[in-house]
């Protein structure tokens, strides 16, 4: 009985370092090559870990290229989209958490559509609708189009979040006296940070992830966001590896930073709010 | 709280009218903002793409625009590309779903109970999930790179490959590539997911089956799955329609290429509109996949009624 | 202070009504207790008067002022909940203080209403805790803290101590009993529990299936209920009830029961002879030990400590009796039981009492 019970934890052990190792280790070889110098790059191609490393990459991507630009934009368009979204789903998040009206069945369930048609089919009547109002190869075009995709999963995160949250907080607040607008801002809202900092979170890895919207909205390189920037860099000096990994380091670090933010409360929130969306 | 905004109620209301209609506006003026803008930019659009289907729209021809009837769906009928598109999108979609499924499963199971660790180890196997989905499509095309990629290395030296080349260029394969970034930046979501539904499961539940004499296997047959099905049905069903829908994967590793061998509908359509600036015939095709995506989840959601219609 | 008028008013969710038309006058000062088994409508009722819930029809009045259309925000009422609701972000000084605040008063009138309540209630060392760090009774008093510090025209209860156990519930009862005479508010205190509803009532309200059964002073139901569902409801152990025919001969009447067994009563001019009537008799008004009346079968003794409950059959019917005498614990198989006439219940066949 104690032998199996030792040799059951070991495999369970060893099958959770076994996905750990599948989850990082094309993350690792990322990290590896862009601190490989050129020189050694070929020569030591299977080795895991090179014999000398090197910043050089780094240091080429961020002062000769236009990767911190890309880095600006991104940030700029992923922060903008997350804290839009962030608000106006915890608008709608709360009507739907809290009231009950006639309209909350065709609401839910037009978000609900949102999530299944296909998005390449907006991509050429979106262009349309934008270049009439000088909204494309503009980061502000970006944060709309990237709100409105955002917007109904980030819904259904909020409402799960204020789900949880005892109605008798606010209505013990509007007897104290506020109205149902100041019970959400001073009593709701402040309870439900955590699913605030989820909804960001989430929000903004997806902002930053988008890459065919912002491939067909945006041409010059002023307006590119960072995956736009890193895929054309890649069609056009495809034998720089050392410098693309740089640059797509530097990518993973804030989407990483926010997953960090976030998953401890992946688990607990994203369930309602993934199985809706 | 409750408002209900029913008329009948307030009939003997006494309040101004504007008052009255203030009230029965709030749930509405809180989910305005968000449904002003998904109806500008999503279901706007989406009618003018339907549109689209039947018009010949494309960016550099200053002389298009006009209706075409079903044409683009005769071209449609006769393209050999497009029908590839499709095997490949039911190749692509079953088998990122199936193993995206299975090992997100295992996962999920692994993590259920405490052990030492267990909050570092979450956190560094759902990693993949925050890699922007581009990132990993090109590190792992990278990865599949015999000039800078360990892989076709390491198949080499198993004598799987007779000498390490790049699966991405060889037809046979190409489509394994994206799948197999595919399942590594999926699996999290499944396991996030299905480890919530696990951890809603009433503890007690399993102690008193093993009282009753319950097995691990059969806790597992008739305590876990039967909890965990609803949950499984419709991650199962979003996914694969999430998944169908979803291109960028394709088009950072191959492009469609080689030879069309990992082009998707989904990506067809990109190509169409993006590289041939082909709006009229791209929307087609959505419609045609849109129409097909429903017609999947209408079955799936049939099936499902009459699966619990037996029971 | 200020007293309500409920006048006619119902609530129906869709087309399922919950209160059938409740009219009922508070005055100005009166603890009054809504009392009822889960699901009455009592709680809504009380939300009503809150202005929680829409009133379908009828009207309530506070002070004299309709206030259907009025928000909670403006009904100046405070309200107790059972949960405590008590702001998990803010300290105790601040939940006390947010009602205040929102009033816009003055910094030196909150300080001095907070710590005027805190002291009244024990909470000056707590004041700048969150309610995460204290007890439940700790909890429960920041929560009528909250509601005093405003002077409201109403204090609202719902079920403000069922969360509590059982010892604390005691005290937290006696407290507010205190509290109310001492403030002199009007009161409104739902509560499923009658020991609650009997100790700290002015009046008591029963309700039952959306409809009041019976206002009165807790002795008044206790002596005198209404109806079948008032007599069963208030009093623990429940009262004993045995069906029969009301008798008539001559100036002299009896309740005959299934056995034949004649019970003598007074006469009810209001009932016909040989209709259906239904006997009741608290446990605690039940004779034993005589050598007179009827035989029971003992199924169970239960000693509580400070008296004895007996689990009788009677006539195959249960039936229970409440007794201090320690001798009740030695009872044979068989016990002989008796009604004095004086503590005789009667209600017709429609269920009301008849004097």
């Amino acid at each position: 009985m104690t032998t199996r019970k030792i040799l059951l934890i070991g495999a369970h052990r060893l099958a959770i370092l076994a996905y750990i190792a599948l989850a990082l280790f094309p993350l690792f070889w990322l990290l590896k090559v862009s601190v490989t110098p050129n020189d050694l790059l070929y020569s030591e191609g299977v080795r895991m870990w090179p014999s000398r490393t090197t910043f050089e990459h780094f240091e080429f991507v961020l002062r000769h290229s236009a990767f911190p630009v890309f880095f600006r934009n991104s940030l700029i368009v992923s922060g903008a989209t997350a804290v839009v979204v962030t608000i106006l789903a915890s608008l709608s998040g709360y009507a739907l958490s809290r009231f009950s009206f006639r309209a909350k069945y065709w609401i839910v369930a037009i978000m609900l559509l949102t999530q299944m048609f296909p998005l390449v089919m907006l991509v050429a009547p979106i262009f349309k609708l934008l270049s009439p109002l000088e909204l494309t190869n503009s980061l502000t075009g970006l944060v709309i189009v990237y709100s409105a995709f955002n917007v109904p999963f980030a819904t259904f995160l909020m409402q799960s979040f204020f789900d949880g949250i005892p109605k008798d907080l606010e209505e013990a607040a509007m007897i104290d006296g506020a109205t149902q607008f100041m019970a959400f801002r001073q009593i709701i809202l402040p309870l439900t940070l955590p699913g605030i900092a989820a909804t960001l979170g989430f929000v903004f890895t997806a902002a930053w992830s988008e890459l065919l919207f912002a491939l067909m909205l945006i041409s010059g390189n002023d307006a590119a966001t960072f995956p736009v920037g890193l895929l054309t860099f890649v069609s056009k000096f495809s034998v720089d590896f050392g410098q693309m990994m740089a640059a797509g380091v530097l990518a993973l670090i804030p989407a990483c930073l926010f997953f960090l933010l976030i998953q401890r409360y992946l688990v607990q929130g994203l369930t309602a709010g993934a199985v809706k969306g | 709280m409750y408002i209900s905004a029913l008329p009948r109620e307030e009939r003997q209301d006494r309040r101004p009218l504007l008052k009255r209609i203030a009230h029965a506006a709030e749930p509405y003026l809180y989910s305005a903002p968000a449904l002003v803008l998904i109806a500008a930019v999503m279901l706007v659009p989406l009618i003018v793409g339907i549109s689209y289907a039947f018009r010949d729209i494309q960016l550099l021809n200053p002389f298009s625009g006009g209706f075409v009837g079903l044409e683009h769906f005769r071209t449609l009928a006769n393209d050999q590309a497009f029908y590839r598109a499709l095997r490949n999108t039911l190749w692509w979609t079953g088998t990122s779903v199936f193993l995206q499924f299975a090992l997100g499963l295992i996962l999920a199971l692994l993590l259920d109970k405490p052990f030492y660790g267990r909050g570092l180890a979450q956190a560094l196997v759902f990693l993949p999930w925050a890699v922007p989905t581009f990132l990993a499509g090109l590190n792992w095309a990278w990865l599949f790179n015999p000039v800078i990629g360990p892989i076709p290395h390491w198949l080499h030296a198993l004598g799987i490959m007779s000498e390490p080349h790049n699966i991405l260029a060889d037809p046979q394969l190409a489509m394994w590539g994206p799948i197999i970034a595919n399942v590594w930046w999926g699996i999290p979501f499944f396991a996030i997911t299905l480890l919530a539904a696990l951890q809603a499961i009433p503890r007690d539940l399993y102690e008193a089956a093993s009282i009753d004499g319950a097995g691990p296997v059969q806790r597992f047959m008739s305590i876990t799955l039967p909890f965990l099905a609803p949950t499984i049905a419709i991650t199962i069903l979003l996914r694969t329609v999430w998944i169908s829908n979803f291109a960028d994967l394709i088009i950072v590793m191959t492009n469609g290429g080689p030879a069309d061998r990992t082009q998707i509908v989904a990506s067809y359509i990109f190509t169409q509109a993006f590289k041939r600036l082909d709006f009229g015939y791209a929307s087609a095709i959505a419609l045609v996949l849109l129409v097909l995506l429903l017609a999947y989840s209408m079955l799936i959601v049939l099936l499902r009624q009459t699966l619990l219609n037996k029971d | 202070m200020a007293s309500i008028d409920i006048k006619s008013v119902r609530k129906n969710y869709g087309h399922f009504p919950v209160l059938h038309g409740v009219d009922l006058t508070i005055r100005d000062g009166e603890f009054i207790v809504l009392v009822g088994p889960s699901g009455c409508g009592k709680s809504t009722l009380l939300r009503m008067i809150a202005g929680l819930e829409e009133v379908t029809s009828g009207e309530i009045r506070i002070a004299g002022n309709r206030v259907n259309e009025l928000a909670p925000k403006d009904r100046d009422i405070a309200m107790v909940f059972q949960s405590y609701a008590l702001y998990p972000h803010m300290s105790v000084a601040d939940n006390m203080s947010y009602s205040l605040k929102l009033r816009k008063t003055a910094k030196e009138k909150i300080a001095s209403a907070v710590g005027n309540a805190a002291s009244k209630l024990g909470l000056d060392p707590l004041l700048e805790r969150r309610p995460k760090a204290l007890s439940g009774g700790q909890r429960q008093r920041v929560a009528m803290g909250r509601a005093i510090v405003r002077q409201p025209k109403a204090f609202l209860f719902d079920e403000p101590l069922s969360n509590l156990d059982a010892r604390l519930r005691e005290q937290m009862r006696a407290e507010i009993k205190k509290l109310h005479a001492d403030l002199k508010a009007t009161s409104i205190y739902v509560t499923h529990d009658q020991i609650e509803a009997m100790t700290l009532a002015d009046r008591i309200v029963a309700m039952h299936g959306g409809i009041v059964q019976q206002v009165g002073s807790p002795l008044e139901l206790y002596d005198r209920p209404a109806n079948l569902f008032v007599a069963g409801f208030i009093g623990s152990p429940g009262m004993n009830f045995l069906e029969g025919r009301y008798r008539l001969s001559g100036d002299h009447a009896d309740v005959e029961l299934v056995d034949g067994t004649l019970i003598p009563i007074a006469p009810r001019p209001s009932l016909e002879p040989g209709g259906r009537v239904t006997l009741g008799i608290r446990p605690e008004h039940v004779v034993m030990g005589g050598t007179a009346g009827m035989e029971a079968s003992v199924d169970l003794v239960e000693p509580t400590g400070f008296g004895i409950i007996l689990h009788l059959s009677l006539h195959d019917l249960p039936f229970k009796v409440f007794t201090l005498d320690r001798d009740a614990l030695k009872a044979g198989p068989k016990v002989r039981v008796e009604f004095p006439g004086k503590h005789l219940h009667l209600f017709d066949e429609a269920g009301n009492r008849v004097e």
